[in-house]
């Protein structure tokens, strides 16, 4: 089961889609204060997105995005009903998908 | 409102979407993913690697673009960023943040109707530009924002 978020709403004639994920997004460079040893990488490496079927977003990521990410972007020419996926992938090969209707 | 309920409908709801994203082939990796992640760019720690690596060294400074961030961020772990490009035939938005380890933050390729519009929240070590690059019409710009930085994001 998901547990990345995703909301999808038409403003005028652009669709504002929002999504929220879960990841620990460790860059590899920083250290546990505890044990003084560096956290290996672990971040998300790829976002893609695509309405009714087509990519309108292709994204590379690096462990500079903040911990559980936030991303939001906006489609012109899209409609109330249309379907929004997100899906990422990290440097670890993990995969997660979500999708939503555009309300 | 029974909750216990709520969340067995929400259950089902993901997992009938997952059912119908796998049968239209959306789940197979080489049909989602078009591009190899750019290793060497987000590995570099040189700011002028990083902007060879994204085709942006010589891009022009426009006012076109809008890099809106704090102008003081309290914690550097979480720093709200959205850029927004005027330029028309906008392609591609990447964010740097110019003194973090790696510098290279995120590249948005935009297509098929996405405005030339990103907001997300990324890590700054220290105090620092946060500069986008934008690619409109195959040329590079770019614009920057100065976000200063009480505790940094990237240390231990």
């Amino acid at each position: 089961m998901s547990t990345m978020k995703i909301r999808a709403a038409m403003k005028g004639d652009v669709a504002e889609v929002k999504c929220l994920m879960n990841h620990p997004m460790e860059t590899g460079l920083r250290k546990d204060a505890k044990t003084g040893q560096v956290v290996p990488a672990h971040h998300i490496t790829k976002v893609v997105a695509t309405l009714a079927g087509k990519t309108v977003m292709d994204a590379q990521w690096g462990g500079g995005i903040s911990k559980n990410p936030y991303l939001a972007f906006n489609v012109k020419g899209a409609k109330a009903g249309d379907k929004v996926t997100v899906t990422w992938e990290d440097n670890k090969g993990e995969k997660e998908t979500a999708d939503a209707t555009i309300g | 409102m029974n909750n216990q309920r709520r969340q067995v409908l929400k259950g089902a709801g993901a997992a009938g979407a997952l059912g119908v994203a796998m049968a239209a082939g959306l789940l197979k990796p080489s049909a989602v993913f078009a591009a190899e992640w750019n290793k060497a760019a987000f590995e570099s720690k040189a700011l002028a690697d990083v902007l060879k690596a994204v085709g942006g060294a010589g891009a022009a400074d426009s006012a076109q673009i809008t890099v809106k961030a704090p102008d003081i961020a309290e914690n550097g772990a979480v720093v709200p960023v959205e850029v927004t490009s005027a330029l028309p035939g906008t392609e591609s938005i990447t964010i740097i943040g110019e003194k973090n380890g790696f510098p290279l933050v995120a590249q948005f390729d935009l297509m098929n109707g996405a405005q030339g519009f990103v907001s997300t929240r990324i890590k700054l070590g220290t105090t620092s530009n946060v500069r986008a690059m934008v690619k409109a019409g195959g040329k590079m710009y770019t614009a920057a924002k100065e976000v200063k930085v009480t505790i940094g994001g990237c240390g231990g």
